[in-house]
């Protein structure tokens, strides 16, 4: 292996000194084509027939992923170098490319250009000294070229594939850089655009997956020169970056992410640390086309104006014709500030209490794809094949993008997913690309059409929310133990594991359930006292460490429930177990797992002895193999505590449970756990189309709180174990207190209603919401979802990244706690698991725990993923709600005001300290909690985006 | 950070089991009794032995073997930034008393009582693995002093960065913080003689080693991977004594030459 050695050098920001690097250039890269006869083909990855080797330039690779992605797109050769530059702009794309270079189904070579003796180009320093984009590269640590550089060498290394490969392939070098492409082709390499080498294909339909040139692109005279007076400047420019530094720097402009509400996407929100407040953003122009996620740059407008501008948002808002959602759904998005009243004249104090600002500079763009569909439109009269088209996303936070479309007609009643490209100032509207088809739109009146479209439509909530449903690959599938599998005797000899199926052990779960994953057991021993064992499924005894099936669950980090299927974190065989196609009736199957079956033969099993009055005396943790002698469901099992007559030792167990339970949930209640409500609401699923029969409030019976009770037992001890013995590696999870600002609003909806609630600890809260009972018996739940709303969610951390104060579960009021109990579903359990695992000695930690960055970024996506679990499963009840009630057209009912209507701006007077709305003439006015009647349909204000509508009667 | 590409090429363009060019010069120090360059890539050092000679001061002076002295030091110029290098410094004082401790291990120092031999290295250069150059070439120096040597120790670094274990690391690939090991070698009776540890923790110490020193102790390696990662660096080792056993028969063949044998 020859080796020569040249030297770059490289200089470094802030201290500007020399920094020498070592640099191989080699002679054993191989060019990845398997016809070539001078290399070594056992790598290649290019095809054997290629005709056409395309070779592309950083740009093409930022702007047209999408299109790259695209299967008809192949044989391309990735320079090392573009792939550098690539990483350096943007991550995701990179993500994205390596992704294809690294799938077998694709052809894509990384070619190692700059380590190659023949393709290495010495840096040009020729390069103009105020190019923005390498001056910050001169910061970086590592040594990176300048784009003229680049260039070069992207065209020294096409040409060397062209004398290397000879005539054999036609090697094309793909740039849209026009200076570029007239050098290429002075230099005898034949080059292309993107957009001429995509219609040589003669495939139309890629051509939609194309981005236009932006401005940035071609030349930006040129788009001046056609139209000087039609193109009005919609936008203020965007402050160049050095001016955003220095701004920042001085405290003028501030930074932060921008939200946009949820409900009213003209009204946007920068959290900011430097005012130590939200700013709030009116309207669009102050937005300045940023979307909701961006890093922006802001200037806080003059203190006057920032009640003026909020009915400037109004009267945009009218503008465009868009009007206000009105079902809340979640706690996150919303703003703390609870600015939600709008178009009122009594709150301007309020108002005036929080800064609002405009947007003078995006730092990150937060720009990623989105499903949704196109605004209906009639087809253009020209047919010159091409139709500008505007896309509306599902997300309501997302504004209009306009994309080009030469398949029109097909994508009009399609949901699709575009991407954005870019936004210039010139235009109204951010401009965007077509993706991909999800599917037909969910129509109304079409009964056949709905099936389809309500798949589409589950598609969407799944694809808006990240959820990977793909099925699971062969290399995760090879990781199950081979079926049909049962407990064999090596397992029943290992000593680590105690062979307890004489325990008369069961389970509790809803009716229906299918990933059972835990099950309880109670005996009463000899001196009086209760040994109770919690037993949970030992999944990482089949999904070990570093394999691809821990890799995939770690990724998807849970089980998402949607009303209508649930998409496993797991491979089916181990949620279910594999007798699934024998058809044996729930309670048989149960056992049949427990006997000789499949998944949960084995279990980690923690054992408490407890007295009659619920005391923890002593614990146990064990693994072993149990036995379950029954499946109940709730129901059943609050069937069989009711029913006095039966006196079986099942039963008996179960009431002592039972007994045991109450004390300890007292208990817990004493220490000030809150018990906290949401509206979750039960479909019953027609077997065959899937259709909601009926919807129902989720009942929570005795028996489903003893086995919560139970399971929050053992979630608390293992966290305590674990946490003992890896004092900076646990995963725990813990629940902020929050802050008196996030309770204030909830606290004025429930003065208003004359209740006094003291929100100084859990314990005063837990007890007020207590005593806070109506008339109604759906009173007391209402005001609990009221106060989950204004609770922070509880996260999974790292407990080395903590202090163990911040530990604290405000919910639970308990000073640590983890997951530990349902392994099949959660991934973060299956970490507990591990922890547990290696503190009891059973096997030793595998290297991710003793990497705290490691641990401490899987502990990040299990909230992202938990998050999103939650929102899809929110999005697929508003999705089925609406199913239901298009189907019974206009029903009315009573229903509860939670949240104030505020129809037409000045009609109504909305009076905040009485958390009253009145009309202006005094002829009406509702209170917050009043019972009303409303009429309720669903209503499609906006084409393709239904919703139900609830009208006062 | 990428540290080896999905191609399998690091940083400077070499493979993860290649070590960086080495090059090696013997008398460099007229003066001395033995001199030796030795370059491992960018990093460059050399070494002047002198000795046996008289031990300077008495009540050092061992009746049975030798006094080995060796003194390390960075030269001012050898990172580049203008900093000067404080002599006698606590990393300079660790990695003089390394090199003494594996160069008497190696030394027959029973040959030669009451004498004292001094070892002086010092950096010209420094782009990362400045002790197992500084043991290369204080080898080598030994070697053209003409002190007998039970074998030829050298030297050799290996880590473990982004999942791979990689041969020789240089400064960029050093200071990333994962876990490295320096570790000596004789060749020839196939023995460790130095193993130095950094960013490692669990490693059990094993009886075969004659001297361990354990420096910072932050990430973690399973012991299976180490015994990869101690692996390559042995195998390092080796390739590094081919070398100075060929310089120094080339070396002997020139004096042969010079003396018109």
């Amino acid at each position: 292996m020859l080796h020569s050695k040249t030297f770059v050098k490289k200089t470094r920001g802030g201290k500007v000194n020399k920094q020498v690097r070592e640099h191989y250039l080699r002679d054993d890269i191989y060019c990845g084509a398997p016809i070539c006869k001078v290399c070594d083909s056992s790598t290649a990855r290019l095809s054997p027939s290629a005709s056409t080797i395309l070779i592309v330039d950083t740009n093409v690779v930022l702007n047209q992923i999408d299109l790259l992605e695209n299967p008809a797109i192949d044989d391309v050769v990735m320079l090392s170098i573009v792939l550098e530059e690539v990483k350096n702009k943007n991550m995701g794309v990179y993500n994205r490319v390596r992704a294809l270079c690294s799938n077998s189904l694709r052809r894509f070579f990384v070619f190692a250009n700059e380590h190659h003796k023949d393709t290495f180009v010495k840096e040009m320093n020729k390069e103009s000294k105020n190019d923005r984009n390498d001056r910050e590269k001169a910061f970086s640590n590592f040594p990176v070229l300048t784009s003229k550089s680049i260039e070069l060498a992207i065209r020294v290394a096409a040409q060397w594939y062209q004398t290397h490969l000879g005539g054999a392939t036609h090697v094309l070098l793909i740039t849209n850089d026009r200076e570029n492409k007239r050098k290429a082709i002075e230099e005898g390499i034949s080059a292309e655009t993107i957009e001429s080498y995509v219609k040589s294909l003669d495939r139309p339909e890629l051509l939609d997956l194309l981005v236009q040139p932006t401005s940035e692109d071609v030349n930006m005279v040129e788009v001046e020169d056609l139209r000087p007076s039609k193109r009005k400047i919609m936008y203020t420019e965007h402050k160049p970056m050095s001016e955003i530094t220095s701004g920042l720097h001085r405290g003028i402009y501030h930074q932060g992410k921008l939200r946009v509400n949820r409900y009213n996407p003209f009204e946007a929100y920068v959290g900011s640390e430097s005012i130590g407040d939200e700013i709030i953003i009116y309207g669009r122009t102050n937005m300045n086309r940023a979307f909701d996620g961006d890093i922006v740059a802001v200037e806080l407008l003059p203190q006057d104006q920032w009640h003026e501008e909020k009915s400037l948002s109004i009267a945009e808002e009218e503008d465009e014709d868009e009007d206000v959602h009105l079902v809340p759904s979640s706690t996150d998005d919303a703003p703390r500030t609870t600015s939600l009243v709008q178009g009122s004249a009594g709150d301007l104090n309020f108002a005036s209490s929080h800064p609002s600002g405009r947007v003078i500079g995006i730092i990150k763009r937060n720009w990623h794809s989105y499903c949704g569909s196109l605004e209906p439109m009639p087809m253009p009269a020209g047919s010159g094949g091409t139709a500008h088209a505007l896309f509306v996303s599902k997300d309501r936070r997302i504004p209009k993008i306009r994309i080009h479309t030469r398949q029109l007609e097909n994508l009009l009643d399609k949901r699709i997913i575009v991407a954005v490209d870019s936004w210039d100032r010139l235009s109204r509207h951010p401009s965007g690309h077509y993706v991909r088809t999800i599917g037909e739109i969910g129509d109304t009146c079409n009964l056949k059409q709905e099936i389809g479209g309500r798949d589409t439509e589950s598609e969407v909530v799944l694809i808006e929310n990240d959820i990977n449903s793909r099925p699971f690959s062969s290399q995760v599938l090879a990781c199950l133990p081979p079926l049909p599998w049962s407990v064999s005797s090596g397992d029943l000899a290992n000593p680590i594991r105690q062979d307890l199926r004489n325990l008369r052990v069961f389970s509790v779960d809803p009716p229906g359930c299918k990933d059972i994953d835990d099950a309880l057991h109670c005996t009463s021993l000899p001196n009086g006292n209760f040994e109770v064992g919690v037993h949970i499924a030992d999944v990482t005894n089949f999904v070990h460490p570093g394999t691809p099936i821990d890799d995939e669950a770690a990724e998807r980090g849970t089980s998402v429930y949607l009303v209508e299927r649930r998409i496993d974190m797991l491979p089916k065989p181990l949620t279910e177990g594999c007798y699934q196609g024998e058809q044996r009736s729930l309670a048989i199957h149960w056992v049949h797992i427990f006997t000789d079956g499949i998944v949960n033969f084995a279990d980690v099993r923690i054992e408490q002895e407890m007295t009659p009055d619920a005391e923890i005396i002593s614990k146990r943790y064990t693994k072993s193999v149990i036995k379950s002698c029954a499946a109940l469901s709730y129901i059943e099992a609050q069937a069989r505590m009711d029913d006095s007559r039966l006196m079986d030792p099942l039963t008996t167990d179960l009431r002592n449970m039972n007994a045991l339970a109450k004390i300890m949930r007292l208990r817990r209640i004493e220490r000030g756990a809150l018990t906290l409500a949401s509206a979750e609401v039960k479909f019953q699923i027609d077997t065959e189309t899937h259709d909601p029969l009926d919807i129902g409030m989720y009942q929570i019976r005795e028996a489903n709180q003893m086995v919560e009770e139970f399971m929050l037992a053992a979630n608390v001890s293992v966290a305590g174990k674990i946490l003992e013995d890896f004092p900076l590696c646990s995963l725990l999870r813990r629940h902020p207190t929050p802050t008196r600002e996030m309770l204030e609003p909830f606290l004025r909806t429930a003065a208003a209603v004359g209740l006094n609630l003291d929100a100084s600890s859990s314990k005063a809260l837990a007890d007020s919401l207590d005593r806070a009972v109506g008339d109604d018996p759906y009173f007391n739940k209402l005001i609990r979802i009221l106060a989950t709303r204004c609770m922070t969610q509880a996260v999974y951390f790292c407990s080395g990244d903590l202090s163990p104060p911040e530990y604290h579960h405000y919910g639970l009021a308990a000073p640590l706690y983890t997951h530990f109990t349902s392994p099949i579903r959660r991934y973060a359990d299956i970490i507990v698991h591990r922890l547990l695992a290696a503190s009891l000695g059973i096997c030793k930690l595998p290297p991710i725990f003793q990497d705290r960055p490691q641990l401490t970024s899987v502990a990040d996506n299990l909230n992202y993923r938990h998050r999103n679990a939650q929102m899809a499963g929110r999005a697929s009840v508003e999705l089925h709600t609406l199913i239901y009630f298009r189907k019974r057209y206009g029903i009315e009912g009573p229903v509860y005001l939670t949240t104030r209507s505020e129809k037409g701006g000045g009609e109504w007077f909305v009076d905040e300290q009485q958390q009253k709305i009145r009309k202006m003439d005094g002829s009406l006015s509702y209170t917050v909690l009043q019972t009303v009647k409303i009429h309720m349909e669903v209503v499609e204000p906006q084409p393709n985006r239904p919703k139900l509508q609830l009208m006062l009667i | 950070m990428e540290y080896v590409s999905p191609e399998g090429l690091r940083l400077d363009g070499r493979r993860p089991m290649e070590m960086r060019q080495i090059r090696a010069e013997i008398g460099a120090v007229a003066k001395a009794d033995g001199s030796a360059v030795f370059e491992m890539g960018n990093t460059k050092v050399i070494a002047a032995v002198y000795g046996p000679r008289e031990v300077q001061h008495r009540s050092q002076q061992m009746s049975d073997q030798a006094l080995v002295r060796c003194e390390y030091s960075m030269a001012n110029f050898s990172t580049g930034d203008r900093m000067r290098k404080p002599k006698g410094d606590r990393r300079s004082t660790e990695i003089s008393l390394v090199i003494r401790q594996t160069m008497e291990a190696c030394i027959l120092t029973h040959l030669m009582p009451r004498s004292q031999i001094d070892i002086f290295v010092q950096v010209l250069q420094a782009d990362g693995g400045t002790r197992s150059a500084c043991i290369n070439a204080a080898t080598l120096a030994l070697a053209d002093a003409g002190i007998p040597l039970r074998d030829l120790v050298t030297s050799c670094s290996a880590g473990y960065l982004n999942s791979t274990p990689l041969l020789d690391l240089n400064y960029v690939e050093d200071s990333a913080g994962g876990p490295d090991v320096t570790v000596g070698f004789l060749p020839k009776l196939d023995k460790v003689t130095l193993l130095q540890v950094q960013n490692l923790l669990n490693c059990v110490i094993l009886g075969r080693f004659s001297a361990l020193v354990v420096g910072k102790m932050d990430s973690k390696l399973p012991i299976d991977t180490f015994e990869n990662v101690m692996q390559l660096a042995i195998e390092g080792c080796k390739a590094i004594a081919n070398y100075i056993r060929e310089i120094l028969l080339e070396n002997t063949k020139q004096l042969e030459y010079r003396r018109g044998l």
